[in-house]
């Protein structure tokens, strides 16, 4: 057996929480550099998975596999394994959480130092602020969501991945109600602990709900296996296998309501509408790298799951139920948007426009054609960059000033004219401005979409004018026109921060010019997953025009 | 005499206890109507010992007995200690367990 | 080769944004420099590019595939043939007269690193369009386009009104951006591809309703970028924008790119009749609009810019005559690069010596201040009113005679309304002339107490309005003796020959007659006696007109109001009923546990009651079943 490679990635990040969480309240500076350690340590290791991926036609669906036995009794297995999606998107996670921890280097400070004061706090001064652990805490909770992440993304036990997906809902539980950025509408401070708790509570309530749904589908699973194979499983690969030579077949009605069971907990994760109301609450409550944190990474798992178990296991259950998906996506995509447009503070308009982009993933992902799926898996990829860059510079923005209301911004770019570059940088990659990532992903949904459905290709093309209106509109009230009152002395970004917000933006501009590495590595799966739901690309009306040399 | 007028004499001390139980507030008077279910009930065992001819009955009647003699050593000693602190056997004003 | 024209403005725009403050000094000139390595090696391609025979001219190149998935093979890659071409000439040639321009123009503003790097970008961007050899491709230089366009009509940002009006251009062609990716869509969904040359090839081979579509949706595209109606609200907002912008992008080259889109896609149109019907009433009914438009304002810019749309009208309408008027569209569209940038230049250089007044009325008898701003403007405002032997007498005589040749009812329709609106052209063209370098001084001092000193502008801000002085008056002759023009483009967009009722030289005549009638329209109401420097309230359609002819409220009641309303009530909705119907099931939850806590009183004698009917409920149960 060579060496666990997917092991290794995600127990970086969990001894890293270990480690971090153990040093002395008074070092703080020392907890954060070690979490970055471990985080870069992370991004080694998912690099090794890139390049350990093999991308050739004939390679094997689910590369660098791991299998242990675990339960034997219920036949668990601790079974890892990974396609080109799971690599992208371990890529991603393993990528973006160093700038988030640089991002909040400071916003688990003790209270008594401004949250963005100066680099690096004086240790120990205030005896209050000797005991402070919670900054040890903040950064040990990312790390060890990020190890659950990780692991969901490579488990191919559906069992494990349960564990996983509802094991990282504690720490994060604790990280959106333990630390707000102290810019709340409520002035007081017990005010905005009350309203963190409330999102808290609600993102807790709800996703454990989504888990519930999910794990009696889970034992639906292993009882249908159980009772038509010689023994029960949750290998993702032994029943996708049992499937193909017929010897496993749930039945119509029992894989609908399975199919159900799977499909709620993860829309709920994703979150699609109508079970998105705790993105709002919980990404505004939180700081902006909590806020990236949920949407780009764990929300992540949810669309991911849809792709990898919704569409693998109950291949006719999803085609029954496309066309409702397809218009719960078409929903989001605009209610998300037209909501945005209503929102007066900033974090709770970025998350509705997440809302808005997750409709175009899942969309994708029902479309069913090789563009569609594909450009939702690019779309996890590029939403996770662009709304990272967006929100920081957000985050960045709302720590100056104390406030996230869009009304107390204005005329930003006269005081601080490269945080309103980034900011605008930021937010056109959320409009998907060509040359920019998600672009691509979008016009790749849109095609995989329109091949199939032509109407709601249309109607999700009206997203692109909405985003349009959204974004602008944010940019204009924030940092155009006269100065407002208070603003006067914002200072521009910091080296810290700018090292943070530049490769983001690097990152957009390289996946919006050559995304083919990333789509090499995607297509195999994607036409893996096509051919498990026994679908193909329609074909053009005229099937004898040669592509242009 | 026909062993079945045990059993009607059972079931109405039964019912005595029970009614006993639900209707007085005395715990002294409580835990008496108690015993008289746990004795009605022993009567009923050793009655249908008797109808069906084997001993189960009144080996089971026994070990109600002891049951019941542990539950008078324990519960004497719980109302006493109330009583002692509260100056009041009433089990209606023993209601501090709710929330 | 090809690449690197893309590439050195792009390289520019990069470095001039991410150098910082080091390049604050010399950010100008290696922009400027970048400009005119484009143009050189446009130059050199050109020459290049005649050293070959018609059918070998057209070039590729690719450079690297761009989104390989499945079926869907999106490459970078260029195509430059002579319609390119001539877009490439007139990009890099008044791209890098109008950077020189801003030398001077922008001179003082403390941001001047930031507007090159900004006039850079677009540069890469246009370039990019006209030289993509596949329609998403020329996605990417189309929204590039706007979002230079917005950078730069947002550039001074601290003018509310500015940054408004950025906004709302780039929404507004967003809106035309969707027409564009539909119709990627469909022609991806239908051909397999979206590159040009398979998809042209082919475009006889599918259904006209298929085609119709495409064209149509290529059509609403084309309407946002080149302003037309009805997406045309944006253009006047934009002038907002410093004026070597407007005069680059909102009156030489972006605009122009609709035109180029419904030429380069001229085989859809041509086997889909009922979109170039659309494409024709789009243009006749823009012309009008934009004359009028014209007609009204007092502010210099603004009234250009309904010139710009009238013209882009014109254009328009042309290319929707098919092969008969491609030609005379992009030939139009060169001419009117040179002398609308002439205007504007000229209108900057105005402006730059009124201390920023826009409004006309209080300019009046420029021409012995600024001699050099007068004669090439003079020069420019022939060419565009079709002045004989001028640029724009051959082109726009050549887009109305194509028009007439349409044949029928269709054809006088046509006619005439392209005449009248070349009469309009001279009358408000007049009004401008007139108002700005002619009559009696009228400007005041403005709230500070600064009286204006009208001054000519420096060299560097009149070289390139002399150049384009010259490229206005020869360039029509240039074009078309020995209809050099016409054999240049005919291998890419085709030429036809309809038959006119009348003959060239009768359409040279009326053009010309109802120039003249404009110009002394003009002349009587604005020459012959003083202009009130302010301005009279004037009839219904003025006022109409003043107001863009009511498109602004048109929007505002129909689409942004409802907007506001339909967004503000979904806020409401999705607190008060999506999270009202989550919030509700946890409060009933809530509610249910509160009343279920009251059963467990804390009474011994209640639990005893609970437990002997519970006992007493499972004895019954236990006898019914029996029973049973």
């Amino acid at each position: 057996m060579s060496f666990p490679l997917l092991t290794a990635t995600a127990l970086t990040p969990a001894i890293g929480a270990v480690a971090t969480a153990a040093v002395p309240a008074a070092r703080r500076t020392v907890a954060k550099w070690l979490a970055l350690l471990f985080s870069l340590a992370t991004v080694g290791f998912a690099a090794a998975v890139l390049l350990r991926f093999d991308t050739g036609s004939g390679a094997d669906r689910y590369q660098l596999t791991e299998s242990r036995s675990w339960i034997e009794d219920f036949g668990v297995r601790y079974e890892l394994g990974v396609d080109g999606i799971g690599v992208a998107m371990i890529a991603l996670t393993a990528v973006l959480i160093p700038f988030l921890i640089g991002a909040g280097w400071h916003d688990a400070d003790p209270p008594s130092l401004p949250a963005s004061g100066q680099e690096g706090p004086r240790e120990g001064e205030a005896p209050a602020t000797r005991r402070w652990r919670p900054t040890q805490g903040f950064f040990a909770l990312i790390l060890m969501v990020e190890a659950m992440v990780i692991l969901s993304f490579a488990a191919t036990d559906i069992f494990l991945f349960y564990i996983f997906f509802e094991a990282m809902l504690i720490p994060m539980y604790f990280l959106i109600g333990g630390f707000g950025d102290r810019a709340g509408e409520q002035d007081t401070e017990e005010g905005q602990a009350r309203q963190r708790s409330y999102a808290a509570v609600k993102f807790l309530l709800y996703n454990l709900v989504g888990g519930l749904v999910m794990l009696a589908a889970v034992i639906g699973v292993y009882v249908a296996t159980a009772d038509q194979l010689p023994e029960g499983t949750f290998s993702l690969q032994a029943i996708l296998e049992a499937r193909s030579a017929g010897e496993l077949d749930f039945g119509t009605a029992t894989e609908r309501w399975l199919f159900l069971g799977f499909f709620v907990a993860f829309a709920i994760k994703a979150p699609l509408w109508p079970l998105h109301t705790w993105l709002p609450n919980a990404m505004g409550e939180s700081t902006a790298p909590v806020a990236v944190l949920i949407t780009a990474v764990v929300d992540k798992v949810g669309t991911f799951a849809m792709l990898r178990f919704c569409l693998g296991l109950f291949p006719e259950a999803s085609d029954w139920a496309t066309p409702v998906v397809i218009v719960l996506a078409l929903v989001s995509i605009i209610y998300g948007a037209l909501l945005a447009l209503g929102q007066r503070d900033i974090k709770r308009l970025i998350a509705y426009a997440s809302i808005s982009h997750f409709g175009f993933i899942v969309l994708g992902i029902f479309a069913m054609t090789s563009q569609g799926q594909g450009g939702a898996t690019l779309y996890m990829v590029n939403h996770g960059v662009a709304t990272a860059a967006l929100m920081l510079v957000a985050g960045f923005l709302i720590a100056r000033r104390g406030s996230r209301l869009i009304s107390d911004y204005g005329g930003v770019q006269k005081t601080a004219p490269v945080l309103a570059g980034t900011f605008l940088i930021g937010g056109l990659a959320t409009l998907s401005l060509p040359g920019l990532g998600p672009f691509v992903s979008e016009f790749l949904v849109l095609v995989g979409t329109f091949s199939r459905y032509k109407a709601a290709g249309i109607v999700a093309c009206a997203g692109i004018v909405l985003a349009a209106l959204y974004v602008l509109i944010l940019y204009q009230r924030t940092m155009t026109g006269p100065l407002k009152p208070g603003l006067e002395k914002l200072p521009d970004l910091r080296v810290r921060e700018l090292t943070v917000v530049a490769p983001l933006i690097a990152l957009l501009i390289f996946l919006g010019v050559y995304p083919q590495p990333l789509t090499d590595i995607v297509n195999p799966a994607v036409e893996h997953t096509l051919s498990d739901v026994d679908q193909s690309d329609p074909e053009p009306e005229l099937p004898a025009v040669e592509a242009a040399p | 005499m026909n062993p079945e007028n045990y059993l009607y004499l059972s079931a109405l001390l039964f019912t005595l206890g029970a009614c006993g139980v639900l209707l007085r507030r005395n715990a002294i008077v409580v835990f008496m109507c108690v015993e008289l279910m746990l004795n009605a009930a022993n009567l009923a065992l050793v009655t249908f010992s008797r109808m069906h001819g084997n001993l189960d009955g009144q080996i089971l009647a026994f070990f109600v007995m002891v049951v019941a003699a542990a539950e008078v050593v324990v519960g004497l000693a719980i109302i006493v200690t109330v009583y002692r602190s509260r100056h009041s056997a009433s089990v209606d004003d023993a209601s501090l367990m709710k929330l | 080769m090809i690449g690197l024209l893309v590439g050195a403005p792009l390289l520019g725009a990069a470095v001039l944004l991410v150098g910082g403050r080091l390049l604050e000094r010399t950010g100008h000139w290696l922009a400027t420099a970048l400009a005119a390595v484009s143009l050189v090696l446009a130059v050199t391609l050109f020459l290049d590019m005649l050293g070959r025979e018609g059918e070998e001219r057209a070039l590729h190149q690719h450079l690297f595939s761009w989104i390989p998935v499945a079926d869907l093979q999106a490459d970078v890659a260029f195509r430059l043939d002579q319609l390119s071409m001539t877009f490439v000439l007139l990009i890099t040639s008044v791209g890098t007269l109008i950077h020189l321009y801003s030398i001077g123009y922008m001179a003082h503003d403390p941001r001047r690193r930031r507007f090159f790097a900004y006039l850079n970008l677009f540069l890469a961007a246009m370039l990019l369009l006209v030289l993509a050899d596949n329609y998403l491709l020329l996605y990417v230089g189309w929204e590039g386009v706007g979002l230079a366009s917005f950078l730069l009509i947002g550039f001074w940002q601290h003018k509310p009104s500015a940054a408004t009006a950025a906004k709302k251009a780039f929404v507004v062609n967003r809106v035309g951006d969707v027409g564009l990716s539909i119709a990627i869509l469909l022609m991806f969904t239908t051909f397999g591809t979206f590159a040009f040359e398979p998809v042209l090839a082919n475009a006889n081979e599918t259904g006209e309703g298929t085609l119709t579509a495409i064209g149509l949706m290529l059509l609403l595209a084309a309407c946002g970028k080149s302003a037309q109606v009805p997406l045309q609200s944006w253009l006047g907002d934009a002038m907002e924008g410093p004026t070597p912008v407007s005069a680059l992008i909102h009156a030489a080259t972006m605009v122009t790119a609709g035109v180029y889109l419904i030429t380069r896609s001229g085989a859809i149109f041509n086997a889909a009749p009922d979109a170039q019907t659309v494409v024709i009433v789009v243009g006749a009914v823009t012309l009008l609009f934009g004359a009028i438009v014209g007609c009204a304002k007092d502010d210099i810019k603004k009234a250009l810019a309904g010139s710009t749309m009238s013209q882009i009208g014109y254009m328009m309408l042309a290319a929707g005559l098919g092969p008969v008027g491609y030609v005379f569209a992009i030939m139009h569209l060169v001419t009117h690069g040179f002398f609308k940038a002439g205007l504007f230049l000229g209108a900057g250089s105005v402006m730059h010596g009124m201390n920023d007044e826009v409004d006309m009325r209080r300019y009046g008898g420029l021409r012995k201040y600024m001699p050099i701003t007068f004669v090439t403007f003079g020069l420019a405002y022939l060419a565009i009113i079709g002045f004989p032997y001028l640029s724009g007498y051959f082109s726009k005589d050549e887009i109305i005679y194509a028009g007439f040749s349409q044949g029928g009812a269709e054809g006088w329709i046509l006619g005439g309304v392209m005449l009248l609106g070349a009469a309009l052209t001279a009358y408000y063209m007049t009004r401008i002339m007139l108002l700005t370098f002619f009559g009696e001084k009228r400007w005041q001092p403005d709230a500070q107490g600064h009286e204006p000193h009208p001054h000519e502008s420096p060299l560097s801000m009149t070289i390139p309005m002399m150049v384009l002085a010259v490229g206005s008056v020869g360039a029509g002759f240039f074009f078309d003796s020995g209809e050099r023009f016409v054999h240049w483009l005919e291998p890419v967009t085709g030429l036809g020959h309809g038959d006119s009722p009348v003959s060239h030289g009768t359409v040279a005549l009326a053009a010309t007659g109802v120039m003249l009638l404009g110009v002394v329209g003009a002349w009587w109401q604005y020459g012959r006696r003083p202009v009130p420097v302010v301005a009279p309230a004037g009839r219904w359609i003025t006022r109409a007109a003043r107001r863009d002819l009511l498109q602004d409220d048109f929007n505002h009641a129909v689409l942004v109001r409802p907007g506001n309303y339909l967004t503000r009530g979904l806020v409401y909705l999705d607190h008060k009923l999506v999270d009202g119907v989550v919030n509700g099931t946890a409060a009933s939850v809530g509610g249910l546990s509160g009343r279920l806590r009251r059963v467990q009183n804390g009474f011994a004698r209640s639990y005893a009651v609970s437990m002997f009917g519970g006992a007493a409920v499972l004895v019954a149960a236990t006898l019914l079943m029996r029973a049973v």
